[in-house]
């Protein structure tokens, strides 16, 4: 049920239309730290790497800034209701993001390990896997702003399709180490990145999760998890079903 | 085990059905002259639940509320049609002796209303005048307990002597709250109790109301949405002389069926 009339406290709302615009601008700080740590892998730019790490902590002040927002209208406002559920899932969306930040910092640092690696084949498959997670977050901060749970319910989709590119890195990268045990360094590296991305697709979905809660007041119970890697041995290279 | 039966616009879903009310009202209609201040509400509530009547001013909360121990009947001009039952008895009977009603179903009322005498003769009175206590010991046993569960006890045990009216506010409404009890209810109803109170005192009152659940059906009406989410199991929503919505308190604070509700408690209305 979306809230379409005004507070009679006019404040009331522009201290949600703050605390929404904290929450919009750390996705887009999230999405934009993800591409460029993706673009300094691919590229193997040391600096621009580094200009990630850097940039990290810009995300963590804005969560401060969400949480302050949201403990001053809990402590003012006193909200109820879908005011309440949007309050708590802000909260806890700001927390999701600031986690993604940190994915998209190591993925920097291991970027900048690995431009002083010989390069190999399997990257190629990584800035498109990085693509579909920024487009999930961009989309689900959306629902979040707009109350839309359709679209929430279409992004906790996609991450199968996440989950999918991790699983084949998975298998590619084990065959391309048992081939060539000297790119054992930079290919766990790599790996490191897909398990990075893979989280981030997760926490983009509990994210859809929260604004389905948020939007209609009730949980999404059952969370398809295909992320089947755990069941890979090293004299089976593909998963048990 | 009798099954509580709502009218088809009342979502029957959201209210447990395993409990035995005290109190059924249905189809209650009251009408000030020509004036209609309360349309068609039908409501049970139990014992096991302290109910929370919430909407805004003129809503009809109060008047409702006067319906269950026939105060309307003090009002001039003013009309209940429909049926109440206690115990399943009707108690909207011209024949029913409303004295004895009203010690079934005590109020507690917003401004607290000690008797200018002492605190001892403030909750003696309604004992003595219903032949609860049988001695002098009885009527001092019978004060006591009614003063302890008010939490007032402690307070009050030295100077039991002294008028009530020198009590604090919040002693006050402890002290009233301790006059119903003492007559032995079987529900007290409670029209905005707090509201004069200090946030302290309003702490101890909802800390009794707590205590004294399960033993009296307890009904509050409060213009104070945190406390209704506090006190209560379930919370009824009037707007108009309407019953809105009724259900489960934790669903109608965090998610309610209604949009009136829902704008009326997130601070939409008006």
């Amino acid at each position: 049920m979306a809230d379409t009339t005004a507070h009679t406290v006019k404040s009331f709302d522009g201290d949600i239309a703050q605390l929404r615009s904290i929450i919009s601008r750390m996705g887009g700080l999230c999405e934009a730290q993800i591409a460029a740590a993706i673009d300094a892998l691919v590229t193997r730019n040391v600096d621009a790497a580094a200009a990630v790490v850097a940039a990290d902590k810009r995300i963590d002040v804005l969560e401060a800034e969400a949480e302050a927002m949201a403990v001053r209208i809990i402590a003012l406002r006193a909200p109820l209701a879908g005011d309440l559920r949007e309050i708590v899932a802000a909260l806890k969306i700001a927390g999701v993001l600031e986690r993604i930040g940190d994915y998209a910092k190591n993925i920097a640092k291991r970027a900048a390990t690995l431009a002083l690696a010989p390069p190999i084949g399997p990257v190629i498959i990584v800035p498109e896997m990085a693509r579909v997670v920024t487009g999930m977050i961009k989309d689900v901060l959306d629902a979040f702003v707009d109350r839309d749970d359709a679209l929430a319910r279409s992004v906790c989709e996609r991450d199968q399709g996440v989950d999918d590119f991790y699983n084949s890195l998975f298998r590619s990268l084990l065959t391309f180490m048992m081939e060539n045990p000297h790119y054992i360094t930079p290919s766990t590296h790599l790996l490191f990145i897909a398990k990075n991305l893979e989280r981030i697709g997760d926490h983009a979905t509990s994210v859809g999760e929260m604004v389905h809660f948020a939007v209609t007041g009730e949980h999404i119970t059952e969370r398809p998890k295909s992320d089947n890697t755990a069941t890979i041995t090293p004299h089976n290279p593909s998963p048990r079903e | 085990m009798n099954a509580i039966n709502f009218p088809a616009n009342q979502p029957p879903d959201r209210i447990s059905a395993s409990i035995v009310p005290k109190m059924t009202a249905r189809n209650i209609d009251v009408f000030y002259g020509a004036k209609q201040a309360i349309r068609n509400v039908s409501i049970d509530f139990s014992r096991e639940h302290v109910t929370a009547f919430i909407g805004p001013s003129g809503c009809g909360k109060s008047t409702i509320l006067r319906c269950f121990n026939r105060m309307n009947d003090t009002i001039e001009g003013a009309r209940v049609t429909g049926e109440i039952r206690l115990d399943g008895v009707d108690i909207t009977s011209p024949a029913l002796d409303v004295v004895q009603l009203r010690a079934r179903v005590g109020m507690v009322f917003q401004k607290p209303n000690p008797f200018p005498k002492s605190i001892y003769e403030n909750i003696a009175y309604g004992p003595r005048i219903h032949g609860l206590a049988a001695s002098r010991a009885d009527l001092d046993g019978v004060v006591e307990s009614a003063l302890r569960r008010a939490g007032l006890w402690d307070e009050v045990k030295d100077r039991l002597k002294d008028s009530g009216t020198t009590l604090s506010g919040g002693q006050q409404q402890r002290l009233c709250i301790a006059r119903a009890i003492a007559v032995d209810p079987e529900v007290i109803l409670m029209d905005e109790p707090c509201s004069a109170l200090d946030p302290v005192a309003t702490a101890k009152i909802e800390e009794l109301i707590d205590d004294l659940r399960g033993r009296y059906a307890i009904v509050i009406v409060t213009h104070n949405m945190q406390q209704a989410a506090r006190v209560s199991q379930r919370t009824a929503f009037f707007h108009n002389g309407a019953m809105v919505e009724y259900g489960e308190t934790s669903m109608i604070f965090t998610n309610p069926v209604q949009a009136r509700t829902k704008d009326y408690i997130t601070g939409r209305y008006g």
